[in-house]
């Protein structure tokens, strides 16, 4: 019987085998640089290892530490809450406002506003522009305007100010956030059948508020979806931005996050075991997140 | 003017008000640089700050050809780096990406749902996850320090393969079907139905793959010491860290770094629009 079912599955696999060699290419690669680092990464992060010696097993030590010695880890997971908890849904939301606005445009203004919306996120690599902005002496563009203006005397030290400097990068990060979830929510919009709000009118939606939500929103869930991942993703993601503008460490690791936790462990202290753990904790919660959100969005 | 029966005029004034803010704000920062490529020095530290140019120069820009044809690496090279994995990272990704999507949209064998899964998968966490076994991994395959480290993992990225994916499955089944019965096998039918059909696939695909690997600063830092190798990215970065003297050239350097994304993206627009039309995740 079960000898039956394993020579089912051979023939079938070899029936198959041309789509075996289309999706090998891509699967290796897929392989070696995603799947594997992630189960490996997990093994390591049991083990006390510095790529020179051997990896030796000290069982759960690693995240003991972590959430119990290292208090500059508690920090950085406290930031990195702070920071997605407040960017995610902000900018999950703004992507889909600025999409439902967009798409109610003509055709070539629509267009044009796509590319100024998206443009930040496109050229991320220049993000630094905003250490010019916000630049904690008179030369800064934001310090000069305000105290031209008379708001204030002093130059404020945006970046540097270990109360403020989360808030500074959060503002970046939003500016940042129009990518490719507010793409798909643009896309999206234009999928809806037409038909559907002309039914809707005549069935009493009287604004564009409820028509958004008893017809747009409800035809689009796989996007929603989509762009929910995104975003959480990106979220819980930032290190870049914290180390370019704040510096690394950052003041009193005000702007310090997972992401350098581990990179500071990882790529100057060599203690890859460490940053293991600290990996597997980050994808512990994005994964947890997303498949919570996925969740909520999929019920109605 | 049929859908715009539920539009009041000041609901309109309304939403186009918030979207002229909210634009100045996307664009501020932007305009900003590209405005501080073309002042003359006087002008980049003046006080008050001036957002606008007064006496627009060239000059940060030779400045900055100058400055980097003194470094240790030419200019040229960075920019031949950056060009040069960009492309075959682009290509590869797009190529080998959307040969693995056509089976697993229009084919059902043993394993192909795990797979799939599997992708999704891996969209709900970030790179960075994957980092310290990526490196370790690298250095076993011996290929840090060599433009592969900066091509292989861009080729298997997931979110081109998603994307491509979703879209093929739009393709209706009787134009396989069709060229199946005219003998052609799998890979024909790939590259000669399905590929033509999916051009706004590939398109987005294209300006995805290249925004990643252009802007790209955290991956070539890590695997890449060999400066010669360095892209153009990376290279900003240090000419970014360099201070007051090296303002001018950084911000003209910003203003080249710009160029390429906008430009694809320019390119690609509708097409791109066309293919997020199918990027859902159903449930």
């Amino acid at each position: 019987m079960k000898r039956d079912k394993i020579k089912n599955i051979w023939k079938e696999i070899k029936k198959n085998r041309e789509s075996y060699f289309l999706i090998l290419p891509y699967f290796v690669l897929f392989f070696i640089f995603v799947v594997i680092p992630v189960l490996f990464g997990a093994i390591l992060s049991f083990t006390n290892y510095n790529i020179i010696q051997a990896p030796k097993f000290i069982g759960w030590s690693n995240y003991r530490r972590l959430f119990l010695e290292d208090d500059i880890f508690l920090i950085a997971f406290q930031n990195t809450f702070k920071f997605a908890l407040i960017t995610g849904p902000i900018s999950y939301f703004a992507c889909l406002f600025f999409a439902w606005l967009i798409n109610e445009l003509s055709p070539k203004i629509r267009a044009i506003a796509t590319l100024l919306y998206y443009a930040p996120a496109l050229s991320s690599s220049i993000f630094f522009i905003w250490t010019y902005i916000f630049s904690g002496d008179v030369y800064g563009l934001l310090n000069g305007i305000l105290m031209n203006l008379g708001i204030i005397k002093e130059p404020i030290y945006w970046l540097q100010d270990p109360n403020i400097n989360l808030y500074v990068l959060m503002l970046i990060q939003l500016w940042m956030s129009l990518g490719t979830s507010f793409l798909a929510f643009i896309a999206g919009f234009q999928t809806i059948d037409r038909s559907l709000y002309e039914a809707g009118a005549i069935d009493g939606i009287r604004n564009r508020w409820q028509e958004l939500w008893y017809i747009t929103l409800p035809s689009m869930k796989p996007q929603l979806i989509f762009g929910a991942i995104m975003q959480v993703t990106a979220s819980f993601a930032v290190a870049d931005i914290s180390a370019t503008l704040i510096g690394f460490p950052s003041p009193l690791y005000s702007a310090h996050t997972i992401v350098l936790h581990m990179w500071d462990y990882g790529s100057i202290r060599y203690e890859m075991g460490y940053a293991s753990a600290i990996a597997v904790i980050l994808f512990l919660i994005t994964v947890t997140i997303n498949q919570g959100v996925r969740r909520i969005l999929r019920s109605d | 003017m049929k859908e715009k029966i539920n539009r009041s005029i000041w609901g309109n004034l309304i939403v186009s008000f918030v979207l002229i803010v909210v634009a100045i704000f996307m664009a501020l920062p932007l305009v900003y640089s590209i405005m501080n490529a073309f002042k003359p020095l006087d002008e980049l530290f003046l006080f008050p700050p001036r957002l606008f140019v007064r006496k627009p120069t060239f000059k940060n820009f030779s400045d900055l050809f100058y400055l980097m044809s003194t470094s240790f690496v030419p200019f040229s090279r960075y920019i031949f780096n950056s060009i040069f994995i960009s492309f075959f990272g682009t290509l590869g990704h797009v190529l080998i990406a959307s040969m693995a999507a056509y089976p697993l949209a229009k084919h059902r064998f043993p394993g192909s749902k795990i797979l799939f899964n599997l992708v999704i998968f891996s969209l709900m966490f970030s790179g960075y996850v994957t980092n310290i076994p990526r490196f370790i991994i690298m250095s076993k395959l011996h290929l840090l320090d060599s433009y592969l480290s900066l091509i292989l993992p861009y080729i298997g990225a997931t979110l081109g393969l998603f994307l491509m994916k979703q879209f093929m499955e739009q393709i209706p089944d009787s134009y396989i079907e069709s060229a199946r019965i005219d003998g052609a096998n799998e890979f024909k039918i790939w590259w000669y139905v399905i590929m033509p059909n999916v051009k706004p696939a590939w398109l987005t695909l294209i300006l995805f793959s290249f925004r990643e690997i252009w802007n790209d600063t955290y991956t070539p830092a890590l695997y890449i010491h060999n400066e010669a190798l360095k892209p153009f990215s990376l290279a900003l970065t240090y000419i970014q860290q360099g201070g007051f003297v090296r303002a001018g050239a950084g911000a003209a350097a910003a203003v080249l770094m710009l160029i390429p994304s906008i430009l694809i993206f320019l390119i690609t627009q509708s097409n791109v629009m066309e293919t997020m039309k199918s990027a859902g995740i159903k449930g």
